[in-house]
């Protein structure tokens, strides 16, 4: 395979079967990831053809899942833990701050921990409670971790790949709501570094910044917007930790005017570090405040009321139209 | 090789605390004959009687101070089956009640035989053993007359806890792998880490300051419990590599409470791993007794996940030794973890910021120094003629050139450079951390004489305004 249309759920799964093809210390480890699959079979067929001693259902214990993916990789191993929801990862939470973060550092470098947590995150697929939140900027403030998330297919297998390689812990955080949507990915290709921006649209008129699942909606912002005849650019951030604030320094200085969107709640969220940061950066370029589209200072909502609660497509139209006039 | 491991409890009965009817009372069959003076008030309804009030702790004090003793629940079943043999000698003062603990050492310095685990120690091992204890005592005097000096922050004294230590690290393989918590001092000393490096984090030069792939033995872990999933891994790695080397845990009787260990023992049973839980039961986590982290003695833990536990006289160098042992072999045999709880004494505060007069009786301090660790070896020692005057004195002599080493080399310990802040917090770099490490550095350089101010802070970028170095 070098060129082939994949849903971003099975380039997830092709980007693991690579690693654990080429790299024997790869391990696979999680709730339900062995026959089953993983609840949306994103290691699917993974554990039949690399067994059970690389491909490891866990019990059912989080702090267990990452506690013992520490152990592994200080033994020379490489897990790929998976938690199974977002909202069921604070179980294992204090693993990861307190000991996964840090290891290396209190190691004075001696040790390495080439851990990826993969966690499917977002809402959007009228779930119950905890199984549509966005967390990501409660590990972003931890210093020791990469965060990370594709928003396309391509990106998601090549960005596991780099993630796998690294060596230190990455958090990957996949848009569960875009697992099914299709792009080309060609596993042939040279990809760019992991932690660097993407432009994937250029515009002139304001800067959209987003990642994960709000990618696909700023680029239907943009698109809607152009028919108004507003040329908006969208920088898909790929990684909250570090960010790529060149990338979007640069766009901001070009197009002035800059909205940030994310599912997860504005307040503290990763939107007001990269309003403080390009405000620094970029103060007298910019004609309007940065502003942010996000979730709201309440809890997660019921299904039902998801589409009040997410960025869609005329709520970032609508800040967008704020920012324009000013 | 068959463990005592976690034969059932009787039922709990008469357990209410402070009931008027359940009283107290030894236990019935009349093993402990020697825990009856309190025997009134038993409650009737011709139950096995098991007073479930007093702990080990309470009891331990109260015969220390000449009241009352009580039993236990499961006294029945002292006198029952192979344990018997070491438990007669377990309580020095003649009504312990605790279930039974492996012991081979007296704290009277007599030698005793027991059935599952035997001991054959030439004269240079058993003073071996001695002096490592000897040596770690004064390394961990030293290190708390360090901080009261001020040039520790803190230190967590291991004083009474040096032969569950000694006996449990002298156990160990050079492939084995250990996880410690934060005190111990002692398994450090057996795996060859120099002791100096242990006092780094405890100075506040570093949070860990030894590699611990040259000794095989982690960094320290403050929070509670959590390496026993470190361990779990690591061991559960082993087992993949087909390697016959075992992981050692260490763990308190306060971490038996956390999530993570009951989690640990979970995956390493599921997973049949090559690891030993090696509790130190030293009676206090802080401030609270055994009896607010568990109802049933904690090597009792082990039978709910499928593996066997075992309690341990961890006052006894010799026991601790071939408890462990055994099930290092048995973890390497792949049978499985085991769990192995050393019951001892933390003779000391549980940091130098705590104050035990707030908590805990004298009595209970002086019961248990009447079971040293060093002194039953260095009785038997003397009794059985394996150790001369010359052997102590030139111990003596090496223990104060210990402590002097460390001293001065302590005290000579510089602190970091600020920059060190930025170090190591990635192994691959980070455009944040390279940011703020340039932005700290330029703060920094602007403190410098004008003349060369420029030349230092390198690029001159205001602070808060450096261009950042992205990948």
């Amino acid at each position: 395979m070098t060129v082939q249309k994949l849903p971003l759920a099975k380039a997830i799964n092709e980007s693991l079967r690579t690693a654990l093809e080429t790299d024997p210390k790869v391990l696979i480890m999680g709730e339900d990831v062995g026959k089953l699959g993983g609840v949306f079979r994103v290691t699917d067929g993974l554990q039949k053809d690399f067994g059970e001693d690389r491909v490891i259902d866990t019990p059912l214990a989080e702090s267990g899942i990452i506690g013992t993916a520490i152990g592994l990789a200080l033994r020379g191993y490489r897990p790929v833990a998976e938690i199974q929801f977002d909202g069921f990862v604070f179980p294992a939470y204090d693993q990861i701050v307190t000991q996964l973060a840090k290891m290396h550092a209190r190691s004075l470098g001696k040790i390495k921990l080439p851990v990826v947590v993969r966690i499917p995150y977002g809402g959007g697929i009228g779930a119950v409670e905890h199984h549509s939140e966005s967390p990501e900027a409660l590990f972003a403030h931890v210093a020791g971790l990469k965060i990370v998330s594709p928003s396309t297919a391509s990106d998601a297998y090549w960005m596991m790949q780099q993630a796998i390689q690294s060596d230190d812990p990455v958090i990957f955080f996949e848009p569960k709501r875009r697992y099914w949507d299709k792009a080309e990915v060609n596993t042939e290709a040279i990809p760019g570094p992991l932690h660097a921006a993407r432009v994937a649209r250029e515009g002139t008129d304001l800067t959209l910044v987003a990642y994960g699942p709000m990618v696909k909606v700023c680029l239907a912002a943009a698109a809607a917007a152009a028919e108004e005849g507003r040329s908006l650019e969208v920088v898909d951030l790929r990684s909250v930790s570090p960010i790529d604030f060149d990338t979007v320094q640069a766009s901001v200085e070009k197009t002035r005017r800059l909205v940030v969107v994310h599912e997860a709640p504005v307040f503290h969220g990763s939107g007001a570090e990269i309003a403080a940061r390009i405000t620094e950066r970029s103060f007298y370029h910019l004609e309007a405040p940065v502003l942010r589209v996000g979730g709201y200072h309440a809890p997660y909502p019921p299904a039902r009321l998801e589409d009040e609660y997410l960025p869609g497509l005329d709520r970032v139209l609508d800040a967008v139209d704020r920012s324009l006039a000013y | 090789m068959t463990v005592e491991s976690t034969a059932a409890r009787r039922p709990r009965r008469n357990s209410s605390i402070n009931s008027s009817t359940s009283g107290s009372s030894s236990s019935s069959d009349g093993s402990d004959g020697s825990s009856t003076s309190n025997n009134s008030g038993g409650s009737g309804g011709g139950t096995k009687r098991t007073a479930a009030k007093k702990t080990s702790k309470a009891q331990t004090a109260a015969k220390g101070s000449g009241r009352k003793s009580v039993s236990r629940p499961g006294t029945g079943r002292q006198g029952a089956g192979r344990q018997g043999a070491a438990q007669g000698k377990t309580g020095q003062h003649g009504t312990e009640t605790e279930p039974p603990l492996v012991q081979l050492l007296s704290p009277e310095g007599e030698r005793l035989e027991h059935p599952d685990y035997a001991v054959d120690l030439s004269a240079e091992e058993l003073r071996g053993l001695y002096r490592d204890m000897v040596l770690t005592r004064r390394f961990d005097a030293e290190a708390t007359a360090l901080q009261r000096q001020g040039e520790l922050g803190l230190w967590a004294s291991l004083l009474g806890q040096e032969a569950a230590q000694i006996g449990s690290g002298r156990a160990l393989h050079d492939d084995d792998y250990v996880f410690p918590t934060y005190r111990e001092h002692g398994v450090a000393w057996c795996r060859g880490v120099d002791p100096v490096n242990l006092l780094g984090m405890f100075r506040g030069v570093n949070n860990g300051g030894w590699d611990p792939n040259s000794n095989n033995f982690h960094l320290y872990t403050i929070v509670i419990g959590s390496q026993t999933l470190h361990a779990t891994g690591y061991a559960m790695g082993i087992a993949k590599d087909g390697a016959d080397s075992a992981v050692i845990a260490y763990f308190g009787d306060g971490a038996s409470s956390q999530g993570d260990v009951a989690e640990a023992f979970t995956f390493s049973a599921v997973y049949n791993a090559p690891v030993v839980f090696f509790c130190q039961n030293n009676q206090w986590a802080i401030s609270e007794p055994t009896e607010r982290q568990t109802r049933v003695p904690l090597y009792q833990r082990a039978q709910g996940y499928g593996f066997p536990g075992v309690r341990v006289d961890g006052n006894d160098v010799l026991a601790c030794l071939a408890v462990t042992r055994a099930a290092l072999e048995r973890v390497r045999r792949g049978e499985g973890p085991m769990l192995v709880e050393a019951f001892t004494y933390r003779m000391g505060a549980h940091t130098t910021s705590d104050d035990p007069t707030k908590y805990r009786a004298d009595e209970e301090r002086a019961a248990w120094e009447a079971k040293d660790p060093i002194l039953r070896l260095r009785r038997y020692l003397e009794k059985a003629g394996q150790a001369d005057e010359a052997f102590f004195a030139a111990l003596e002599e090496e223990s104060e050139a210990l402590g002097k080493r460390v001293r001065e080399t302590v005290r000579a310990m510089p602190d970091p450079d600020g920059l060190a802040i930025f170090d190591h917090v990635y192994a691959d770099g980070h455009a944040l951390v390279d940011e703020e490490r340039a932005q700290f550095a330029a703060y920094q350089a602007s403190f410098a004489d004008s003349d060369d101010a420029d030349v230092t802070a390198g690029a001159g970028t205001p602070a808060g305004n450096t261009g950042g170095n992205q990948s």
